[in-house]
């Protein structure tokens, strides 16, 4: 499978991107000039060792942290440069920014049809019309039959999946995956990066994964190296799955 | 968009449940205490209802006959019944005391009042079983709190009363029941010594050389006399003729004779105002401290709740959900917590009320007061919870 590059109008693009913690002699740079392009469609992967910047990247991402220069650009709208250019950070995350987390955080009293559909749901659409937008997804997944399931009642594989789910409810740009397989055996763990490869073709979505996973690692096309603060890219295997 | 606080109430019924029944019982007591207090009020207004009387007479510079003692003559009655606006007037007496049956003894106000007048105030107001009183001695109307059955003998003090009618609501303002004897009866039963202390008083009467003096013929057996008979009531109630007010009549009695009178209004301030007022402020302490731990229970609970949904809190709001949502979430619990509590609650003291041994009146406007209390009380205490949930950085969503 292959992604459908196309740089002109990149999915996200970060230039000279840094973020210091705290002031004087006690400030830290978490990034340091940092660049990326991630194309829709293309998927990523972001990896660095513990405490080289990659969750900070996330959040930079994510819009839940400021960072302290550089520029920001998703799906074509700069949303930071040297400031936010973007007034509601929320509206953002909601309708420009899907996220997977590492353990999938599904709302446990919402059955598995309400978790994907409650994001289209905030966002204002008709609770029909985003829980049909829910099926949809589910069945694209796989995941179809668990719909009334609750959280609790699904495998980890299918729990992920469902969050995966949850993040393109909105039609998003952007995926940020924050290590989506580490919970995960070698087999689910391809079947979740071949999931997010599918879904970024299909819905011209640039995703990035933050991954310590060494099964999934080969995978990738391109690699983002994070150390110190500061970002490699080399060309990975991108071994088909 | 769906009801998240419902949603999860539902997920955690078990748990809801389980909360509000026990912050029910609580309200439920809280309740109970509110008519514990208005089936003080109730039974001291009740106490006023059934004497059927517009005017109280008592002894000079006393607050009688409930609240204080007092003993006037029963001939005052007479000059009472002469005076402008005086339509019934009747002697009565009470005297609260252990009246005996043969199973048991039980705490009663014995009341003395003119038998064989109808409708005169002072009197049982209506039967539920049985008769009125038709002799001059030794029959007894009792209210059913007393637990006597018709046709049982009962004691007081030297004679045995035949119970032959019952009456309902027929309170003490301390909530005993009510007994009903004829006035000569409850006279005795009241003044008179016993027999030891009888003659015992008319051997010192006679030993006495001023009292005894053998020029004075029959001087001795008068005095004897007086001394074992009492001519005393705790009371004059009267009833106006129509069109008379009650402060009208009131005043001559006080000036002429020499004599305290209250009206209704008055007799209800010092029942209401002055007799309960220590057990009313006593059970407002307790409604206070009760409202208190019942808002710490509640925000407790809630908090911790909260608390136990850091991270589904930050997920939503990674996913932008806005602020008033979570907080609407946990408000709606908190007041679902609360309903839940009052409905227990006020099941619970339904039925529990009935079997306090003094009268609880459960009013609907203080079910009403309380349910505005309970929800005010529970949105106040989410806001602990709120304000935790408001905290929560959605970046603790993302790892690292």
């Amino acid at each position: 499978m292959t992604a459908r590059l196309d740089m002109t109008e990149p999915g996200i693009r970060i230039e000279g991107l840094s973020k210091r913690y705290g002031e004087g002699s006690t400030a830290v740079d978490a990034l340091k000039d940092v660049n990326m392009v991630v194309a829709p469609g293309e998927v990523v992967g972001l990896i660095g060792p513990s405490g080289s910047g990659k969750s900070t990247l996330l959040k930079c991402l994510g819009a839940v942290i400021e960072p302290t220069a550089g520029r920001m650009v998703l799906g074509g709208e700069t949303i930071y440069d040297n400031g936010w250019r973007i007034t509601d950070l929320r509206a953002l995350r909601r309708d420009r920014i899907g996220f997977v987390f590492q353990a999938p955080y599904l709302i446990p009293f919402l059955d598995v049809t309400d978790n994907v559909a409650l994001l289209p749901m905030l966002a204002g659409r008709p609770n029909a019309e985003a829980r049909a937008r829910a099926l949809e997804l589910l069945n694209a997944l796989d995941v179809g039959h668990r719909a009334r399931a609750q959280p609790a009642e699904l495998s980890g594989g299918e729990q992920q999946r469902v969050s995966i789910a949850r993040a393109l409810a909105n039609r998003p740009p952007v995926i940020l995956a924050d290590e989506p397989t580490a919970p995960l055996d070698s087999e689910r763990a391809l079947a979740v990066v071949r999931i997010l490869n599918q879904m970024a073709v299909q819905h011209h979505t640039a995703i990035i994964v933050v991954t310590h996973d060494e099964k999934i690692i080969p995978t990738f096309k391109r690699i983002y190296h994070i150390r110190d603060g500061r970002t490699e890219e080399e060309a990975g295997q991108g071994l088909t799955l | 968009m769906i009801s998240l606080a419902g949603r999860d109430i539902l997920h955690s019924w078990g748990k809801f449940v389980l909360t509000g029944v026990g912050l029910g019982l609580l309200i439920g007591v809280t309740l109970t205490m509110a008519g514990v207090y208005r089936g003080m009020v109730d039974d001291a207004r009740m106490l006023l209802n059934n004497s059927r009387a517009d005017l109280w007479v008592v002894q000079q510079d006393t607050q009688g006959p409930y609240a204080e003692a007092s003993g006037i003559r029963d001939d005052v009655v007479r000059s009472i019944l002469g005076m402008p606006g005086v339509a019934r007037a009747a002697n009565v007496t009470y005297l609260t005391m252990q009246v005996r049956s043969a199973a048991t003894d039980v705490r009663a106000m014995v009341v003395g009042f003119e038998v064989g007048q109808p409708g005169l105030p002072g009197a049982p107001g209506y039967l539920v079983a049985g008769r009125h009183i038709t002799r001059s001695h030794y029959e007894a109307v009792a209210d059913v709190k007393t637990g006597f059955l018709l046709g049982e003998r009962v004691r007081i003090r030297r004679h045995d009363y035949t119970v032959v009618g019952l009456t309902r609501r027929m309170v003490s303002s301390g909530g005993d029941p009510m007994v009903f004897i004829p006035l000569k009866d409850a006279q005795e039963a009241q003044f008179l010594k016993d027999n030891d202390a009888i003659l015992n008083e008319r051997a010192r009467t006679a030993a006495n050389p001023s009292l005894n003096r053998p020029g004075v013929p029959g001087l001795l057996q008068a005095i004897q006399a007086s001394q074992a008979s009492n001519h005393n009531v705790n009371a004059v109630l009267v009833q106006l003729k129509p069109g008379f007010e009650a402060e009208a009549v009131a005043e001559p009695i006080r000036r002429w004779k020499h004599l305290e009178a209250f009206t209704r209004v008055q007799m209800e301030e010092i029942l209401v105002a002055k007799l309960i007022a220590t057990s009313a402020r006593q059970i407002a302490m307790f409604l206070v401290i009760l409202a208190i731990v019942s808002a710490a229970i509640v925000a407790f609970i809630i908090y911790t709740m909260t608390l136990g949904k850091i991270r589904e809190i930050a997920v939503l709001k990674l996913i932008g959900t806005r602020n008033r949502t979570i907080a609407g979430m946990i408000l709606q619990q908190a007041l679902g917590l609360g309903l839940i509590g009052f409905i227990v609650g006020k099941v619970a003291a339904t039925f529990w009320a009935p079997i306090f041994p003094k009268y609880v009146l459960l009013e609907p406007g203080d079910a009403v007061r309380g349910l505005v209390a309970v929800m005010v009380i529970c949105a106040l205490a989410s806001t602990l919870a709120i304000r935790a949930a408001l905290k929560v950085d959605p970046a603790a969503a993302i790892g690292g």
